[in-house]
């Protein structure tokens, strides 16, 4: 390719595995779904169980410019200099899919400037069914939605559900009050997705998090390896 | 050359950025300066005559091979408002990758290494143009629409504007675009010989406070 790899070539221009100095770049994982499904609360969530084996960062895409990136620097889940957002004219799923210079930009300076970064995590702004991210942005993506936004979710599919490398079904506490059935969720996922592995998590049980860090950890293996 | 290139390099979707600025549309929405298509036509018509045909002078230059760095250092000097700066290195920048994915060449990447936090959009611009195979006229053609373009598909997102309306503002600035672009590539050519001096430095103070104002706001949708 066009690239120079020497210390002080350019920056990379595309999903180049490597930085411009030759070194593994961070795996970048990409956390998408709608509105209220629990998407900043899982990157917090992960961030406290993941910081203190990882040096990880996290870049947001809102809609109103700041308010993911100031929950998370409220949450004090990382030093704020972790944490980027990302302005997208009130469309993060052009962010995140159809034009991606402003994310692939904010995850090349949060390497250049906090040094080597074994994860990045890159969240849209709560969006429709349909938002995916770029392959060019991200590695892996994980879909969050949650039992309270509706049991047929799984049913209706579309392409967040059907091909998000993980899909998180989140707020299982809730699905005796709103009506949910999580049986039927799991079967409707099963038959949308085939192998592709979906996680049934509520971050207010002690489990948490537990089951999507792991399989964080096992991306990070993979992209080590 | 292919003409056909400055079609890719022109669309609203290339992926260069743009979608997340509105060349200053939302700062005069909330002030109450733009409320509707009359409206956004004067507004146009404003930025196409001041920052469009700086930008598309400075582009056009850009093409004829005037040094990247005296062209950027004259687009600061016309570039009163920080604010502006920032978001134009930062779209700059922006541009800079989706053109040396796009058409790959030695120049631009010379141009990321001597500015690799971004240089002023329109520099870039110039640059990736003749990378395409394209000529001055085209930057300029490329520059002034684009001045127009982005504030008009912005001002659709933030009043609800009829889509049809907003394109036929556009449609009905077509003619001054032609002379807009014609005198950027006057002004662009007089550059080779006299210098950056010779640029056009036509500015809008209201989309310089404008710019200012905006970027302390603490919600906003667009970056600028």
């Amino acid at each position: 390719m066009h690239l120079d790899h020497d210390h002080h070539g350019p920056a990379a221009v595309s999903a180049d595995s490597h930085r411009p100095d030759g070194t593994r770049r961070a795996l970048r994982i990409g956390l998408g779904g709608p509105v209220g499904s629990g998407k900043t609360a899982t990157v917090a969530a992960l961030c406290r169980i993941l910081r203190d084996e990882l040096s990880l960062a996290v870049v947001t895409n809102d809609i109103y410019t700041r308010e993911d990136a100031e929950f998370l620097l409220r949450e004090a889940v990382l030093p704020p200099e972790r944490i980027t957002a990302v302005e997208t004219g009130a469309c993060p799923h052009t962010a995140i899919r159809d034009d991606i210079s402003a994310n692939l930009e904010a995850v090349e300076d949060l390497e250049d400037e906090i040094g080597p970064l074994d994860l990045i995590l890159v969240e849209s702004g709560g969006d429709n069914l349909t938002a995916t991210f770029s392959k060019g942005l991200v590695d892996a993506q994980i879909f969050v939605i949650d039992v309270a936004g509706g049991d047929d979710i799984p049913r209706k599919g579309g392409p967040g559900v059907t091909t998000a490398d993980l899909l998180v079904v989140n707020k299982t506490d809730l699905a005796p009050y709103v009506g949910s059935d999580l049986g039927r969720m799991a079967a409707d996922a099963k038959a949308q997705r085939a192998e592709l592995p979906v996680v049934f998590q509520s971050l207010r049980t002690e489990a948490g998090v537990c089951e999507v860090a792991g399989w964080v950890r096992g991306r990070l293996a993979a992209w080590t390896a | 050359m292919s003409r056909a290139a400055l079609l890719v390099l022109a669309d609203g979707r290339f992926p260069a950025g743009g979608h997340a600025h509105s060349g200053g549309a939302e700062a005069a929405v909330k002030a109450g300066r733009i409320t509707g298509a009359g409206s956004l036509a004067d507004f146009c018509r404003g930025r196409l005559h001041t920052a469009g045909l700086v930008s598309g002078a400075v582009a056009a230059a850009a093409v004829l091979g005037v040094d990247p760095l005296e062209l950027d250092r004259a687009t600061d000097a016309r570039t009163p408002s920080p604010a502006l700066r920032v978001a134009a290195r930062k779209l700059g920048r922006q541009l800079m990758r989706a053109g040396r994915a796009t058409w790959p060449s030695a120049e631009l990447d010379a141009l990321a290494r001597q500015f690799p936090k971004g240089a002023h959009q329109p520099v870039v611009l110039g640059l990736v143009a003749r990378a395409a195979g394209l000529g001055a006229e085209d930057a300029a053609y490329c520059a002034a629409y684009e001045s127009v373009s982005g504030a008009a598909s912005a001002v659709v997102r933030l009043l609800s504007l009829d889509p049809f309306d907003a394109t036929g503002v556009l449609a009905r600035l077509a003619p001054e675009l032609d002379r807009v672009a014609d005198r950027a590539v006057e002004a662009a050519r007089a550059v080779v010989g006299d210098g950056v001096n010779a640029l056009p430095a036509a500015s809008a103070p209201l989309l310089e406070i404008g710019a200012e104002a905006h970027a302390a706001w603490a919600v906003r949708l667009f970056a600028s």
